[in-house]
């Protein structure tokens, strides 16, 4: 994921962030993501370079049509924000752990 | 016994299990006595918590703020909502980045398990994009070697 900069002014649109919600549902073509937004199909194409750039999206070509879908590292974003979690969580508690052992010198029953 | 397990359920939220070496009162205590989760709730290695405050009570507020001590930064606020001494603890909370981002339910167990505790939290997985601000804060604070190395763990 070399965009991530690109990919979060992304998804600042909030019409950026209902298309690719609309995406998750499947492929769609530049006419049927401009009908549920009440787009146009040039303002429609504009956020789809958008996201296509920030590598957020694919698209493919099918004789004149151009539909596009969500791209693999787009829905990594979900496994990357979860790793950054698992990452702090597992210091903490392993801080924790020594916390924990320091509280109860009462029950280390003369240990040492 | 000690590893950590995080899993997703559904797309709506995460849980965390972990086993702690010791009594479910005192999991919890640590859990709920700012001096106590000053020493440990801490994120990546060089971040301390100079501001802590737990009020664990119905009602009772949070306010966590962390710094990596080069200026760096953000805080979270919340709200406990439901405690049952020792097993089970309930409470909002929201991070300032320093714009909140929308409320995550977290709901925290305490099991008595063999002679420890297993602790399971389950909170709501944030949206997109609390997700990309919360990653863009993390790599801004030099979080990105952590999970690059754990992305290839995963």
């Amino acid at each position: 994921m070399p965009t991530l900069d690109a990919a979060f002014s992304a998804l600042s649109d909030p019409t950026r962030r209902a298309i690719l919600a609309r995406l998750v549902i499947g492929e769609a073509t530049v006419l049927e993501l401009a009908k549920p937004f009440k787009m146009t199909q040039p303002a429609i194409s504009q956020h789809l370079k958008v996201l296509e750039g920030a590598g957020l999206i694919v698209r493919r070509i099918e004789g004149t049509r151009r539909p596009c879908r969500l791209a693999k590292p787009g829905l990594d974003e979900v496994d990357r924000w979860l790793a950054m979690l698992r990452s702090a969580l597992e210091k903490n508690y392993d801080r924790l752990d020594h916390v924990l052992a320091e509280m109860k010198p009462e029950k280390l029953r003369g240990k040492r | 016994m000690s590893k950590m397990m995080l899993k997703t359920e559904g797309d709506k939220y995460v849980v965390v299990t972990r086993h702690f070496a010791a009594s479910p009162e005192s999991v919890y205590r640590a859990h709920t006595d700012p001096n106590l989760i000053q020493r440990w709730l801490l994120g990546p290695d060089g971040w301390t918590m100079p501001v802590c405050i737990s009020e664990a009570r119905p009602h009772g507020k949070i306010r966590y703020e962390w710094t990596d001590g080069k200026g760096g930064g953000f805080y979270l606020t919340g709200e406990y909502l439901e405690l049952e001494p020792f097993s089970r603890i309930v409470h909002v909370e929201r991070m300032h980045m320093p714009d909140p981002t929308p409320d995550s339910r977290v709901e925290t167990r305490f099991d008595a398990d063999g002679a420890g505790t297993m602790m399971t939290m389950r909170m709501t997985l944030p949206d997109i994009e609390t997700r990309a601000r919360m990653l863009a804060t993390g790599m801004e604070h030099g979080m990105e070697a952590s999970y690059v190395r754990l992305e290839s763990i995963l």
